[in-house]
């Protein structure tokens, strides 16, 4: 924000969208973090408390948006303020996308319950989940401070996960070839590592609109004209 | 401005004194043909001293001096062999307030024609009287009672009869100061979707309050402050992401 509007409740409203995207992103990290925690230890009643809990999330992506169209109908926003409003529409839609995928994952803790399981499966899962969930919260506080040169880091990052999302489909696969009795599990687990994947595809997303909101440019158009 | 867009009129250095306050310092704007250019800024900017600089309105206030060039086709307007009747013919003018005058409607649009004298028969008044009046949207609503007096009309009629009567005269370009200003929404829409359809035709400039109106009918907007021009482009750029720090602080409400 440059200074403030001559309407200062023009003023909360905006910084009001603004501070509720933060909890939100607040809530959608807890959600996978502790639904990944969950899947480790196979604790079914967390995982239970943990997908009930999406539903805020909803919620708060329904409020994000009645207020931001409210807003747009009694101030007709331009520039940098619309820029404002259109952002928190798209990131409170990608954050209730990294809501739902963390419910899924609580939700396959659930689903896997009793099947034989070796740590060694694990692993794999814990650690490409850190990565999206250091991404997710990087975007975040790009989001809350906006800085696009963060944001652009994040934005380059996102290969790293790919790769490992690669390499955790092989690691999957060769635990199914070793003995069939497997495949039910890491069925399971690679469904949890692809939703894992996406989120940090949604942490690009919110990436490119932080640059967005903050230069009224594209990165691909920013890229090409340097 | 690329090289192929070609400018109707150009200011270029165009600094205005009243008196011995400057009003405005070494403005270069171009008015693109056949588009509709938005001049907007804060009351006292500069926007309508710069409008009424293009058909040299400021002629009539004594001590209102203009320095710089202004161009028409690329011939300096201000220029001593300029016939100022003829130049306010080509570049006709809109009025905030609609200021039909006391006669019938007929004769508030015949009346510029004939006092240029450019048409002589009754049938060609009628027809140029028609043709005005279709193209300024008001002929369906007034086309049975030609011979009631222009004052009669709502605000939104007058307004489309001043803008009849501006065009009536064959003008090249029609700038308008506010002219939905003083009009209800439904009277504005119908004012917006006519200098939407008039560009087709005509180079229109118009100085607005409204940011949404400019953002609307426009194709380029100049924002003024100060007395400077200070940023000038596409309209859809600066009402989304202009350059300028002051501009944005302008059209979000942070300055007035």
């Amino acid at each position: 924000m440059t200074s403030d509007h001559i309407v200062s409740a023009f003023d909360a409203e905006l910084t009001g969208l603004t501070s509720r995207i933060s909890e939100m992103g607040g809530m959608a990290e807890r959600l996978v973090d502790e639904s990944v925690q969950a899947l480790a230890r196979r604790d079914v009643d967390a995982a239970r408390l943990i997908a009930a809990r999406d539903k805020h999330i909803d919620d708060m992506q329904r409020e994000i948006d009645e207020s931001a169209i409210l807003t747009i109908a009694k101030r007709q926003p331009m520039a940098q303020d619309l820029r404002t409003i259109i952002s928190a529409i798209r990131i409170s839609n990608d954050l209730e996308r990294v809501g739902d995928l963390g419910k899924n994952i609580a939700r396959r803790v659930i689903a896997i319950e009793g099947l034989a399981l070796e740590g060694r499966f694990i692993k794999g899962i814990e650690h490409i989940a850190s990565l999206s969930l250091v991404q997710l919260k990087n975007v975040l506080d790009a989001f809350a401070s906006q800085d696009i040169d963060a944001a652009e880091r994040v934005w380059h990052r996102d290969d790293q996960i790919d790769d490992l999302y690669t390499s955790l489909f092989r690691e999957l696969l060769t635990y199914m070839m070793e003995d069939p009795r497997n495949i039910t599990f890491c069925t399971h687990l690679l469904f949890c590592a692809k939703n894992i994947e996406r989120i940090g595809d949604h942490a690009t997303n919110i990436a490119e609109t932080v640059i967005y909101q903050a230069t009224g440019q594209n990165l691909v158009d920013r890229q090409t004209t340097g | 401005m690329s090289a192929e867009i070609k400018p109707k009129m150009r200011g270029e250095k165009v600094s205005v004194h009243y008196g011995d306050k400057q009003a405005l310092f070494d403005v270069d704007l171009d008015v693109v043909d056949r588009q509709v250019t938005a001049l907007i800024g804060p009351s006292g900017c500069g926007k309508s001293t710069f409008l009424r600089c293009l058909n040299r309105m400021n002629d009539t206030i004594d001590i209102c001096n203009v320095d710089g060039h202004i161009t028409l086709d690329g011939r300096d307007i201000y220029h001593k062999d300029v016939d100022v009747v003829e130049l306010r013919a080509r570049v006709g003018m809109v009025f905030q307030k609609p200021n039909p005058f006391p006669k019938s409607i007929f004769e508030n649009v015949a009346y510029g024609p004939r006092i240029h004298g450019f048409v002589r028969h009754k049938d060609e008044f009628e027809e140029i009287v028609a043709t005005s009046l279709q193209r300024a949207g008001l002929w369906e609503e007034v086309k049975d009672r030609l011979d009631a007096p222009g004052t009669g009309l709502s605000g939104g009629q007058q307004q489309r009869l001043c803008i009849a009567r501006a065009i009536a005269v064959n003008p090249e370009v029609i700038l308008m100061d506010e002219p939905c200003s003083a009009l209800d929404p439904i009277a504005t829409a119908k004012v917006e979707e006519l200098i939407d359809e008039l560009r087709t035709n005509y180079t229109i400039v118009i100085v607005t309050h409204s940011m949404q109106q400019a953002a609307r009918v426009s194709q380029r907007t100049a924002f003024f402050h100060l007395g400077y021009l200070v940023e000038e482009g596409n309209t859809d750029d600066i009402f989304t992401s202009p350059t300028d720090p002051r501009t944005q602080d302008y059209i979000t409400g942070r300055i007035g």
